[in-house]
This record gives C-alpha cells, sequence and structure tokens, in this order.
C-alpha cells in the first residue's frame, strides 16, 4: 500500500530581481580600503623619495594604484584584468580631465571673496589706482558697462535667432541646410576676430571706440549659439501641434506667430540666456571695439566704456599684489554671472518638458 | 494571364498642393531674411577684412605668410615696415596641436567615466558641473594659468628637459621654462577639455542601449562593450568634437596673450620660453599700431579667419552627420 503525501504546498515566490552588478557593501569596502592604503602607500613613497606637490603625490597614486589592481586580479580571467586596468585608466583621465576646471572653480572663489567687499558692488575707480587697498574702489562701472553691451547684443540677436529658428523648423525652405552649417561653422568664428571685423567697419565709421561696437562685436558671437539653441528647442515642438492648428483652418504665419513661438516661450528665454552667458566674459573683443574705462559710462555711442573682462585684464597686466586680487574678485563677479545665467536656464529649460 | 489583386496595388499618394497666401508669403520672406543674416554677416566679415588688407597682400604676397619679421617703419624711410606672420601662424598651430594632444585622452576618459562608470546621482551632478565648465570664459582660465598653473608646468618642464632632452623637440637652448608653448599648451587643454568631454558625451549617450546590453548578454565586459559598440559608434563624434575644441585653441586670444612669450622667430622646441598665436598678435600689437600696421594686423586676422573656417565647417559637417536624429 502506497501512500501519497501529500507535501504542503509552499508558497510560490516571486523572484526578487537581482542587480548582481551592482557593487555589493563588501566590494565597496574594499574599494575604500584599497584606496586608503594606497594613499598612504604613495604618502609614503612620496616622503621619501622627495617627489614635490600635489602632482607628484597624484603620479605616485597612479602608478601604485596601478600596481595594486593588477597584483589583485593576476589570479582572475585576463579578461576582466584587462577591464580592472582600463577602468583604473579611465577614472585617471577623468580625475585629470576635471581637476584643473574643478581647481579654477574653487581658487577663483577661495581668492575672489577676499576682495568682495560692498564697496566692489558699489564704487568705481575713478579715484582710486589699482594698488590701493582693496576696501576701496570698485567694479560697478564694469558691472554696469558689461550689462549694458550684453543686454544691447541680446536685442539685437534674438530676434534674429529665432527668426533663424522658425525658417529651420517652420518654412524649411531649400536653404536649411545652408543655414544651419553656417550658423555652425560661425560659431567658431574667433572672437578676436569678430572684434576686428567691427572695428574694421563699425568703429571706423563713427570713428571712435564705443559700447555700441562691444555690443555689435558680442552679437556676432551670440548669434550662432542663440540660432542652434531655438532651434533645438523648436524641433521639440510635436507635429500633432501644427497639423491640429492647420486643421484648424490657421495659416501657416499664424501657426508659427500663435502656436508655435508660445510653446517654446521659455525655451527661447534659455536661447537668449545661453547665448548672454556666452558672451559676457569675451575679453578680446572688447579690447578691439570698447576699450575701457574707469567711471562710469550709460550712453552707449559715448565712447571708450569699462566692461567686466577688461576691467580684469587691465588688473592682470598691472600685476601688483592688490590689482591681482581685485582681478581675482573680478572674476569672481564674473563666474557668478554666468553661474547664474546658467541655472537660470537651466530653470526655464526644464519648464518646457513638463 | 496575371491577376491583379486589388490589395497589392498600392493607392497613389495623392498629390498635395500648398497654396500660400499673400499673409503666408510676407511672413516666409521675412523669416527667411531673418534667417540668412548669419550667412550675410559671415559673409560680410570675410569680405571686409580681405578688402581692408588688400593693400598687404597686394604688397607683400606670399612673404606675408613666410617671413619672420614685424617691423614697425619709423617713417622717414630709414626703417621699413616689414610685416609678416610666420611664426605666430606655426606657433598657433604648435600651441594648438599641443593642447589637442593633451585634452582628447582626457576628454574621452572623462566622456566615458561621466557616461559609463560614475553612479546615476554623480553623472547628473558632473554633467551639469561640465556644461558650467565649458561656458568658463577663458579670461578666467588665463587668470588660473599665470597665477596658479605656471609654476607646475615649469616643474614638468624642467623634468621634462632633463629626462627626455635627446628628443629633438624638447630640448631647451636657454634654461628658461616658463611662458613656453608648452605651458600655454597645457592651459589650452584645460580651456578646450569641457568642450570636447560635453560633444563626446553627448554621442556616447546616443549609443543604442540594446547593443551595449546585447554585448553583456554575450558575456563582454564593461571595457569590451566601451571597445567594440561605444567607441566604434561615437568615432566621428568624438573627431568631431575635437575638430571644435581645435577650432576653439587656433583662435584664443587672452589665454595665450597672458602666457607666451611672443617672439618673432621660428621656434619648435616647445619648452623653449617662446612661441607666437595669431589671435594675441593683434591684442598685442592693436593697442599702438600705425595705419599700415593695422592693416597688416586686419590681413592676419583674415589668415585666421579662413584657417578656423576650414576647421570649423570640417567640424560641423561631421558633427551634423554623427548627431542628426533617426
Amino acid at each position: 500500500m502506497s501512500t501519497f503525501v501529500i507535501e504542503p504546498q509552499s508558497q510560490p515566490v516571486a523572484p526578487q530581481p537581482t542587480t548582481p552588478w551592482k557593487p555589493t557593501r563588501k566590494t565597496k569596502f574594499a574599494g575604500a580600503f584599497l584606496i586608503a592604503v594606497v594613499a598612504i602607500a604613495s604618502f609614503a613613497i612620496v616622503l621619501l623619495t622627495g617627489l614635490a606637490g600635489i602632482d607628484g603625490f597624484g603620479l605616485t597614486f597612479l602608478v601604485v594604484f596601478f600596481g595594486a589592481t593588477a597584483v589583485r586580479t593576476k589570479r582572475l580571467n585576463p579578461k576582466v584584468r584587462k577591464d580592472a586596468m582600463v577602468g583604473v585608466a579611465i577614472c585617471a583621465a577623468a580625475v585629470l580631465a576635471f581637476f584643473p576646471w574643478m581647481s579654477i572653480f574653487v581658487s577663483v572663489v577661495v581668492k575672489g571673496a577676499k576682495g568682495l567687499q560692498p564697496n566692489f558692488l558699489i564704487e568705481n575707480m575713478q579715484l582710486t589706482t589699482p594698488d590701493d587697498e582693496l576696501n576701496m574702489g570698485g567694479a560697478a562701472h564694469a558691472i554696469i558697462g558689461s550689462l549694458m553691451m550684453v543686454a544691447i547684443a541680446a536685442a539685437i540677436t534674438l530676434p534674429l535667432g529665432i527668426l533663424s529658428g522658425v525658417y529651420l523648423t517652420e518654412i524649411r525652405g531649400r536653404l536649411t541646410f545652408l543655414v544651419r552649417f553656417v550658423v555652425q561653422s560661425m560659431s567658431g568664428v574667433p572672437s578676436i576676430v569678430a572684434g576686428l571685423f567691427i572695428y574694421t567697419t563699425f568703429v571706423n565709421y563713427t570713428n571712435s571706440f564705443s559700447g555700441m561696437a562691444g555690443s555689435l562685436a558680442l552679437a556676432v558671437l551670440m548669434l550662432p549659439t542663440v540660432a542652434r539653441t531655438a532651434e533645438e528647442v523648436m524641433k521639440l515642438v510635436p507635429d500633432d501641434l501644427r497639423s491640429a492648428s492647420y486643421a484648424l483652418g490657421a495659416r501657416q504665419w499664424r501657426t508659427s506667430l500663435m502656436v508655435i513661438l508660445p510653446t517654446v516661450r521659455s525655451g527661447l528665454t534659455t536661447a537668449g540666456i545661453l547665448g548672454i552667458a556666452r558672451v559676457i566674459g569675451e575679453t578680446a573683443p572688447l579690447l578691439l571695439t570698447s576699450l575701457s574705462n574707469n567711471s562710469y559710462v550709460f550712453n552707449p555711442m559715448g565712447g571708450p566704456i569699462g566692461s567686466l573682462p577688461t576691467y580684469v585684464f587691465g588688473l592682470l597686466q598691472i600685476g601688483t599684489e592688490n590689482s591681482i586680487n581685485r582681478a581675482w574678485t573680478g572674476s569672481l563677479v564674473l563666474m557668478l554671472l554666468v553661474m547664474v545665467l546658467f541655472l537660470t536656464a537651466r530653470y526655464f529649460g526644464g519648464k518646457d518638458n513638463r | 494571364m496575371e491577376a491583379l489583386i486589388a490589395s497589392e496595388i498600392a493607392p497613389e499618394p495623392r498629390q498635395l498642393s500648398v497654396v500660400y497666401n499673400r499673409a503666408d508669403r510676407i511672413f516666409r520672406r521675412i523669416v527667411t531674411s531673418g534667417a540668412l543674416t548669419s550667412l550675410v554677416l559671415l559673409g560680410l566679415i570675410g569680405v571686409f577684412l580681405f578688402v581692408k588688407s588688400a593693400q598687404i597682400f597686394n604688397d607683400r604676397g606670399l612673404s606675408f605668410i613666410t617671413g619672420s619679421n614685424w617691423t614697425a617703419g619709423s617713417g622717414d624711410g630709414v626703417i621699413l615696415d616689414d610685416f609678416s606672420i610666420g611664426p605666430m601662424l606655426t606657433g598657433t598651430i604648435l600651441v594648438s596641436v599641443i593642447a589637442l594632444i593633451i585634452a582628447m585622452p582626457l576628454a574621452i576618459g572623462g566622456a566615458l567615466y561621466i557616461e559609463f562608470y560614475a553612479a546615476s546621482r554623480l553623472r547628473k551632478l558632473l554633467s551639469t558641473l561640465l556644461d558650467l565648465a565649458a561656458a568658463i570664459p577663458s579670461l578666467i582660465f588665463g587668470l588660473w594659468g599665470v597665477v596658479l598653473f605656471t609654476s607646475f608646468g615649469e616643474r614638468w618642464s624642467i623634468l621634462l628637459n632633463s629626462r627626455l632632452g635627446w628628443v629633438p623637440f624638447i630640448k631647451v637652448q636657454a634654461e628658461v621654462f616658463g611662458r613656453s608653448p608648452f605651458v600655454a599648451g597645457c592651459v589650452l587643454a584645460s580651456l578646450i577639455t569641457p568642450i570636447i568631454t560635453s560633444v563626446s558625451r553627448e554621442v556616447f549617450s546616443r549609443t543604442p542601449r540594446d547593443l551595449i546590453d546585447t554585448c553583456y548578454a554575450l558575456g563582454s565586459s564593461r571595457w569590451g562593450a566601451i571597445r567594440t559598440v561605444v567607441l566604434p559608434f561615437g568615432r566621428s563624434g568624438v573627431i568631431g568634437g575635437a575638430m571644435l575644441g581645435l577650432g576653439r585653441a587656433l583662435g584664443e586670444t587672452v589665454a595665450v596673450y597672458l602666457l607666451l612669450n611672443i617672439v618673432f622667430r621660428y621656434n619648435f622646441r616647445i619648452l623653449e620660453s617662446e612661441g607666437g598665436n595669431i589671435a594675441s598678435l593683434i591684442a598685442l600689437k592693436f593697442g599702438e599700431a600705425t595705419e599700415y600696421e593695422l592693416k597688416a594686423l586686419v590681413a592676419a586676422g583674415f589668415v585666421l579667419f579662413l584657417l578656423t573656417l576650414v576647421v570649423n565647417m570640417f567640424a560641423a559637417t561631421i558633427v551634423e552627420k554623427s548627431t542628426r536624429r533617426k
């Protein structure tokens, strides 16, 4: 007689998704441990051999780390070993690639903060020499000049950039390819050439250096950025919207002006802001068109005008301790402006996607 | 006899006729003329620079490109005007090539790191910072180079000179190491790295995810997937990015101006404290130039314009091809 033993039916367990490729706690710990050991070892080597500075330490660290990885993966499959070695090389390249601009961010903030006192933002350099103490004089004239020139440049460029965006996405005429190609290659025109162009035309014609000339030179440099960004954002408008508008009987001009453009309003703001961020730090064209000035100039046609980049550049050429400090502070203000513009652009850019 | 089955005959697409009314036509004309501004502008830049400098090319011919003197005449005929940009032209190319050679491996490594190695939160942060870094004005790179980087650059130069002195381009004549093409090239490299990295990252991120997953499914390692799929897929985009970076390096003014001793002599020894760059020549001589010298500067600008235009058109073609959607 046989008995059937009914086994208690086991609960079906839904298989949990596993992520075997993710580093576990243990491997993470091992990695951190390895890095710490290598750091200590290379520090010891630096002390013993007298390799100097942070660069010597970095180099030693890299070599020791390579060695450690080679030893650690000795018994593994050659494929895995190669993968590990290349991984170290790529991380090292990345650190080297990021190091300069990280260093720039930090040094500009640290060195610039010293001179960032209220007077820097509200006074000008009319009665101050660059060598004076940092609590005298300021860059208000340069900030105002920069903002004014950039504003005029934006007012010129934005309509043209939008028109070229509309042409490339809505009209799509015979010249689409050519226009796109020209915009793309124009973005590489050296800034000094733009300055030289405005010098040979506008400055020679009006017979004076002026803020307006500076604005025009900046506009030449800004146009490609604005046009390209405008095209990019208008490409994202779904075709349905156009079809719907046509189906309701709207003509092309109404569709473009009253459906497409309002849809990408914030994207176009982004285009303008990115263009401004691109040119606000340009120095070379301003050296040939707007020169510099130590006091306030509010008239764009009223002769040489101060601007942040030329202010910093001038101070750098003087080269005394206080003037270099002022230059760092000027750079800090410039970088903060770029950063604020960028984050604003990102904020507006995110709006359309919602 | 062949039987025609109705479903096999594709219906002829209906001919669409677009009729633009007057308002539409005016609108199209306005937009087109707006879009053509950039075309006209680019043409005007070339034409004006050429017209203003035609006298120089006429007077000096090819020796403007090959000669190595920049002497302003005294005006009374004792010292004659002698303007040519040979060393500046070779110097421009030398510094840019040094920058590109240093920047390329770093940029590709950086892009691969952000796209394939960094954790997702770090990736977002790094790509935002990267965009920001690409927007740092070159003036700030110059300032950083002069105040902070130069001491490192000099130390590396001394090391290179003593260890690799037997390499023809490295041995120096005078043991002065600052303000050399090498130092300027290093700073230019850090200036163009963010640009090349961000273009490369963009291209790498377009690699079809399926292909990469297929690689993993077939047992490939991460490097295997990168080598066999990602790099071949992104090659032309990376080259395009490199050309964009090169264009930027060729036209760079203030960073080079601050970091290079401008000397009118052909110099290919990269550690020697002398070199040249057309853009910084213009910035250097512009202030006190005589009228004829100004024309020579405009001519130099025209040469630079042509040089960068060629590089950028090449870059534009490649980037356009490799990032085209669909």
